[in-house]
């Protein structure tokens, strides 16, 4: 039995290393899941994105790959008016939409695929806003239709977006992956064959990998689109393994099955440095992982309290302890991987001695009681809130404070943590466009604190005229500096104990040439090659 | 026979509705909102919630939710997902074939093995073959499924490299799903490569999935043919002088399959169950992970029609197992 397998084995192992060598350059990626749909419009999850918006899709501006600058797309160029309300792109020529068995393009991109996107998802008595089930997540989060006063064309090659208020962060809106850009001309092709949702999911885009067949829970296969604008990939198929188990995906990566993985276990990645067929990328994750004080409850009123709370508990312990060194302490709410970040900021050290004293003068000198909600599960920013809070309740217990650990299930732990029932809470956020907007405002900022994203209902009038006013200026050095301030008046206020920005791990094998982590935590293969 | 049939027919109805309550009940029990979990961080804006909830139906009074998803089921609309927006029952069918081929595989590979086990560990009663089939049967039945399915992984595939890591299929070869079993669809389209891959991909998950079956089979058959060798009429058999092979293959396996089939027909169920932890080990796009996605994302449709349309798989495998009964032993079939 053994030997007949082997053989079977070896036969087939032989058949497979031949067929390879005469084969196109095929890139396998072992996702971690099924995509929710191929729209990116309609859903919010990371792994809809990967497979769709990264490889099929292409926006007006791009992140550059690796980082979070902003590039031309579709849009060559674009101007912002003196008040910051009207931008205007400057559409690229030649652009050419991918094909499929329903579909051939008669033209190429142009206004009018961009009037049909943003229409789409803004407009509800628009003809395709209620296609395929027509939920846009990601466009209202980002307050898009709040934002939004008019869309329009001056020509083919050039649209203008007039908005309600000035909003510098806007451009960096438009290049997420919610805001692909779709084809108006095979949506509109659908529609009069009477299967308008055929247009979300059978795919067609501008982008640098055309979708060749989806099976639900195993596979996705792409193509390079020969035609595309930046030039043809340098790879010739993407495959994507769907492998929900990470140790799994570790084997098939260490057996040759799969060329990239994301998302290692903690737990492998020492025998992942060590393995000479893998290199272990890193880098620090756009997130932040923080220990939250409700201002608006005794005693985390008072400032002292918070500084004490931050000067008690060890940070390296945590490090240590739970992120098993995949983390990197944080001083300022934004990582330090995205413009702005204030290196100047210094964090609280760890001094149980001076907490004490703080404690003392702010009329607490034999401590008191909190409650300190951890949640019930593992984010990229926290892998294990428990064991955290653990870690803070024995630091805290050193310096007279009682803390009790509280935990709901997640869904009731979002929603009761935005009502403000907690004292003290673990939680944190994964940047969404790059813009320290997208942090300060959206987690510290008076109009979050009203609405309950601000966990820490800190509603602090010079923090906040700052963010705001930042805003609204395009200028992005005028902005920095405005950044820089803002979390200076932060840690002195000390609304959160900043606890860690994850590291991101992404093994690869050797074989695989200019991978780059996505600080947005996307996979993008344009641009890989395989030796 | 046929009366036979329509009890057990019958029977079948209040099953269904227990199923469905339970299920309905169940999931609406554990905490955990499906448009919250969806936010997620973000969150999400008080009158886009309730705009979202009333697009679900989610906002009205659980027993007219009830009413509305018994109506749906009795017309035979299974809902659509909540994540995908695709309807349940189209995804159930891309999903199932792959349960069914792996599940069936692992059954054939418990029975094939488990049967013959147990009947020579019978007839051999105390030797030392006996003792290690018991051994290891119950060393299989105690066996946790994932820790040995990544054990199989590390020794087969990543060290000895004999068989892949997991999936259905080499991701090199590509065959257009006619029935969805990838065996057959490989086989019709003629291509002897992909077959040879996806037969090379099917064996490890089958054998882990196959183990507690297995030890439960071998069992279940040793104790049973130890009794039945015991009766009478084997005593009879062999005193007037019928071959050993005669005596064990006819006369008392016939009788001692009873029970055994009946542990096979209710290892189905257990399958399924199994295939959960199985399809999540090797990335086996089957129902099992599905429903426990679902599960986790409060994927309500997903889990109601997901389960229902299991439970009613198992129930037409143990509708079957009588039927079989039946055909084994006149009495049953005669109601005697």
């Amino acid at each position: 039995m053994n030997r007949s397998l082997s053989q079977l084995a070896i036969g087939t192992a032989l058949v497979l290393a031949l067929g390879a060598g005469a084969q196109a350059k095929t890139l396998v990626y072992c996702s971690e899941g099924s995509p929710e749909g191929f729209n990116p419009g309609l859903y919010t999850a990371g792994t809809t994105f990967d497979a769709s918006a990264r490889p099929i899709f292409n926006r007006l501006v791009e992140f550059e790959r690796g980082t979070t600058k902003i590039e031309p797309g579709l849009a060559e160029s674009w101007t912002v008016s003196e008040d910051g309300k009207t931008f205007t792109f400057k559409l690229r020529r030649g652009v050419k939409w991918h094909s499929n068995r329903n579909f051939t393009p008669k033209r190429d991109f142009n206004a009018d695929d961009v009037l049909f996107t943003f229409n789409r998802a803004w407009k509800t008595d628009h003809p395709f806003h209620k296609v395929s089930g027509g939920k846009y997540e990601y466009f209202n989060s980002m307050d898009m239709p709040k934002l939004l006063k008019s869309i329009t064309k001056s020509d083919d090659y050039t649209v203008v977006f007039e908005l309600n208020e000035p909003e510098a962060p806007f451009i960096a809106n438009l290049g997420m992956d919610f805001a692909s850009i779709l084809s108006a001309e095979y949506a509109d092709a659908m529609m009069k064959a009477g299967t308008p949702e055929k247009a979300d999911l059978d795919p067609i885009g501008t982008g640098p990998f055309y979708l060749v067949n989806y099976q639900k829970d195993a596979v996705i296969r792409y193509k390079a689109h020969p035609a595309y604008w930046a030039g043809k990939a340098k790879i010739d198929d993407l495959v994507y393994a769907i492998t929900p188990d990470a140790s799994v995906r570790y084997a098939k990566l260490k057996a040759g099955e799969c060329h990239v993985m994301p998302y290692p276990n903690p737990a492998d990645l020492e025998a992942m440095r060590k393995d000479p067929n893998i290199n272990l990328l890193t880098q620090e994750g756009l997130n932040i992982g923080y220990w939250a004080f409700n201002v608006t409850k005794k005693p985390f009123d008072d400032k002292r309290v918070r500084q004490a709370m931050n000067y008690a508990v060890n940070k390296q312990a945590i490090i240590d302890a739970v992120f098993l060194g995949a983390g990197k302490a944080a001083t300022n709410p934004i990582p330090p991987t995205m413009w702005s970040y204030n290196e100047a900021v210094k964090d609280y050290t760890y001094d149980p001695a001076k907490a004490k004293a703080l404690l003392a003068e702010a009329g607490l000198p034999n401590g008191f009681e909190t409650d300190l909600w951890a949640m019930p599960v593992q984010r990229p920013y926290n892998p294990n809130a428990k064991r955290m809070a653990e870690v803070i309740q024995a630091d805290l217990a050193k310096v007279g404070v009682k803390a009790n650990i509280v935990t709901y299930e997640w869904a009731e732990y979002l929603k009761r943590s935005k009502n403000g029932e907690h004292q003290t809470l673990l939680l944190g956020w994964t940047g969404d466009n790059g813009d320290p907007d997208n942090f300060l405002n959206v987690l510290l900022g008076c109009a979050a604190a009203q609405d309950g994203t601000n966990r820490a209902r800190w509603c602090h009038k010079p923090f906040d005229d700052i963010v705001n006013q930042a805003k609204k200026i395009p200028d992005v050095s005028k902005r920095t500096e405005l950044y820089k301030q803002a979390q200076v008046i932060f840690k002195e206020e000390a609304p959160w104990y900043t606890v860690a920005h994850s590291v991101v791990y992404k093994p690869v094998r050797k074989e695989v040439v200019d991978f780059k982590i996505h600080p947005f935590g996307g996979h993008i293969f344009y641009g890989v090659d395989l030796k | 026979m046929l009366r036979f049939l329509l009890t057990r027919l019958s029977l079948i109805i209040p099953t269904f509705i227990g199923v469905t309550l339970l299920t309905f009940a169940m999931i609406r029990l554990i905490p955990g909102d499906p448009i919250l979990l969806m936010a997620g961080e973000r969150g999400i804006d008080d009158a886009r919630y309730a705009q979202l909830k009333a697009e679900l139906g989610l906002d009205k009074p659980i027993i007219i939710q009830y009413a509305h998803y018994l109506n749906d089921m009795a017309h035979g609309n299974f809902g659509k997902s909540i994540i995908t927006r695709e309807p349940v029952f189209k995804e159930f069918l891309e999903l199932f074939p792959a349960t069914i081929e792996l599940s069936m595989t692992a059954i054939m590979i418990a029975v094939l093995i488990g049967l013959p086990a147990g009947i020579i560990a019978a007839v051999r009663r105390n030797s030392v073959f006996d003792h290690a089939v018991m051994g290891f049967s119950l060393t299989g039945y105690s066996m946790p499924i994932f820790w040995w399915g990544l054990l199989l992984i590390l020794l087969f595939s990543v060290n000895l490299g004999w068989t892949p890591v997991s999936g259905r299929m080499a991701v090199l070869y590509f065959v257009e799903p006619v029935t969805g079993f990838v065996l057959i669809d490989a086989w019709l389209a003629g291509d002897w490569k992909a077959f040879q891959s996806a037969l090379r991909h099917l064996i490890l998950p089958a054998i882990v999935l196959g183990t507690v079956p297995l030890a439960i089979i071998a069992r279940m058959t040793r104790s049973s043919m130890l009794e039945v060798l015991n009766e009478d009429y084997i005593r009879t058999a062999r005193a007037k002088g019928l071959a050993p092979p005669r005596v064990i293959g006819l006369h008392a396996l016939r009788n001692a399959l009873i029970p055994v089939i009946t542990v096979i027909g209710l290892a189905v169920g257990g399958l399924l169950g199994g295939a959960i932890l199985t399809e999540t080990i090797f990335s086996w796009p089957g129902v099992g992970k599905w429903l426990i996605e679902a599960i986790r994302r409060r994927d309500y449709p997903v889990v109601q029609g997901g389960v229902l349309l299991s439970a009613t798989i198992v129930m037409i495998v143990n509708l079957g197992v009588d039927v079989l009964y039946g055909l084994i032993n006149p009495r049953i079939r005669k109601g005697r």
